[in-house]
């Protein structure tokens, strides 16, 4: 039997931008998109793309689904976990969704998934780059009422169970699961492969599947938040660094030494 | 005056973590606050003594809750919906992170995780957190309580005071569900100081080109008596094991010196190592952001730099 697996995706500015082009919009309270660095899917969502595509690889029967909330998007980023081998791309896109804090999220995606499941694993990449909160996918778990298990590292399916690696600071547990569960997967599972030419073709012929708020049953009411963004702002770093020269480069090694014992530090 | 739930934890020797005394000082910034702490298991030695008005132990969380933290969820949740506390403070480990949005999600409270300042008035929480890989900061207004957060560790100077709390376990009878078990874990044995503890810590990064090298940043922090850390572009080629990341995604240390070697400075990068007391960077870039974070540096190549750094560190210490 197909196991159906769901993996939430999110667009988010690409977090290797530069710091020098980073900028934000104070009195909108938003981040300036950066002229010329499209946005990306969520590095640690690829990272649960990879994972339910490593299912396959070994012989499981997946159908893989990958399910986004948002609004603005942008297909040639939306459709890379596609590309990858993912058969499904399903878009809650609504510009009320713009700006919906963590609470509403889970909201529109525990109702996107009643709506389109029953699927057998849920998964999430382990934090996003845009706001770092870590705690949608947690909090889906526990809308949807079903076990939970973060930072997963390896998954293999044994019939209705899941055994899990679960990544900890010095080390990691051995983890059994039942399906279905919610899991958060750690780039530590390794990189998400890169779409092949095949892959791309594919994709740019697969339609994703749209879904509106009142698809979800859900109104703009749903989505008050519970934490009002006051302030968004780039911290001023006024640290100046002291830049140690010497003669060649071996002599500024040396004279580092020097300067830091000078300073009491070493 | 404002009630406050504060979550301790212990650390691996059973010893009140620095993320909870740091927790402490957050929580008696807030004023005129009644401050509970509650710690899972026993109230065995320090927890006895922590400078709070109240320790409430739920001794009914055993140790195979640890990794899925089920039943501290299930525990936490029904002591808050009894006590009604204006704020939780939970630190931002393994622990807190999962157990605060489990506990939020349940009694339909405001979560913010990973702050870095708190403060309370008129009824409101308002919380400031680090975002987009700590390239700015977000400031949030939390209207309606319990307020729940997490600490970012070394946002706040650990307590040192101590107490005389009242003691007092409670259980509130939840059965938590057991369908999830943890059957193994593994600890990677490591000699030398935690990456945690080091007051040295000498990182690599991908400027470093490859896996050799962690060998010379290694005998300098032997040298030193520090530990060896890495970026995470360094983990993700395999250079070097995950559980030596800095960073966002890793470990943060706050070192009297982190000595950051090819690694330009990404914030996420930043995020784990910027409360050390100096930064000294080694990097051939001198246009890349380690510099704008860094007390000293040496712009060049580390395989010139670093040798004769190490040689003349060996020499001072001798």
């Amino acid at each position: 039997m197909t196991a159906r697996i769901v993996v939430l995706a999110k667009q988010v500015p690409d977090p290797e931008t530069p710091p020098s082009q980073f900028k934000i919009d104070e009195s909108a309270k938003k981040v300036i998109p950066p002229s010329g660095v499209p946005p990306v899917v969520n590095g640690f969502d690829l990272n649960a793309v990879e994972a339910a595509l490593q299912l396959r690889d070994v012989g499981e029967d997946v159908e893989i689904t990958v399910l986004s909330v948002g609004t603005g998007f942008v297909m040639d980023a939306m459709k890379k976990p596609l590309a990858m081998g993912a058969d499904r791309l399903v878009l809650v896109d609504d510009p009320s969704l713009d700006g919906i804090d963590s609470t509403a999220t889970v909201k529109v995606l525990a109702a996107a998934i009643e709506k389109d499941g029953p699927f057998d694993l849920i998964l999430g990449g382990r934090q996003a780059a845009d706001w770092d909160q870590a705690h949608v996918t947690l909090g889906l778990a526990e809308v949807l009422g079903l076990p939970l298990v973060s930072l997963v590292q390896k998954l293999k399916i044994n019939g209705d169970s899941v055994a899990l690696q679960r990544v900890i600071p010095d080390g990691y547990q051995v983890i059994t699961a039942p399906v279905p569960s919610v899991l958060t997967i750690t780039n530590e599972l390794g990189e998400p492969r890169y779409p092949n030419l095949r892959g791309i073709m594919q994709a740019s012929r697969k339609k994703p599947e749209s879904l509106s708020l009142a698809d979800l049953g859900l109104s703009n009411d749903d989505l008050a938040p519970k934490l009002k963004l006051k302030k968004l702002y780039v911290p001023e770093s006024n640290r100046q660094v002291e830049l140690i020269e010497g003669e060649d480069e071996a002599d500024s090694g040396k004279k580092l030494a020097l300067r830091l014992r000078e300073e009491k530090l070493i | 005056m404002i009630s406050v739930l504060l979550v301790a934890e212990r650390d691996n020797q059973s010893e009140i973590s620095q993320s909870t005394l740091q927790a402490i000082t957050a929580a008696r910034s807030l004023g005129d606050a009644q401050i509970t702490a509650v710690i899972a298991g026993d109230a065995d030695g320090s927890a006895a003594s922590l400078a709070v008005d109240r320790v409430v132990t739920i001794s009914a969380v055993d140790s195979a809750d640890v990794g899925i933290y089920e039943q501290a969820s299930a525990q936490l949740a029904a002591l808050i919906s009894s006590n009604s506390p204006d704020v939780v403070i939970l630190s931002k480990s393994d622990f807190g992170s999962i157990v605060g949005v489990r506990v939020a999600f349940r009694v339909d409270a405001p979560f913010a995780p990973d702050c870095i300042e708190i403060s309370n008035a008129a009824g409101s929480t308002n919380v400031t957190r680090p975002v987009y890989g700590g390239s700015a900061l977000a400031e949030f207004e939390i209207a309606s309580s319990p307020a729940i957060v997490t600490l970012r560790a070394g946002a706040f100077q650990p307590s040192n005071d101590t107490g005389s709390p009242e003691v007092e376990d409670f259980d509130s009878g939840a059965t938590a569900d057991r369908s999830v078990y943890v059957s193994d874990t593994i600890a990677e044995v490591r000699e030398g100081i935690r990456l945690e503890d080091a007051d040295f810590v000498v990182s690599g990064g991908r400027g470093l080109g490859g896996p050799e090298p962690f060998s010379v940043l290694t005998d300098l922090a032997n040298v030193l008596g520090g530990a060896v850390g890495a970026s995470r572009a360094a983990c993700d080629a395999g250079w070097i094991d995950h559980s030596y990341q800095v960073g966002l995604t890793g470990k943060s240390v706050s070192p009297d010196v982190y000595i950051a070697v090819g690694i330009s400075g990404a914030s996420q990068h930043m995020a784990g190592c910027s409360s050390s007391r100096a930064i000294v960077a080694i990097n051939k870039d001198g246009d890349s952001n380690i510099f704008k974070e860094a007390r000293f540096g040496v712009v060049g190549d580390w395989e010139k730099v670093l040798p004769s750094f190490l040689a003349t560190v060996r020499d001072l210490k001798a």
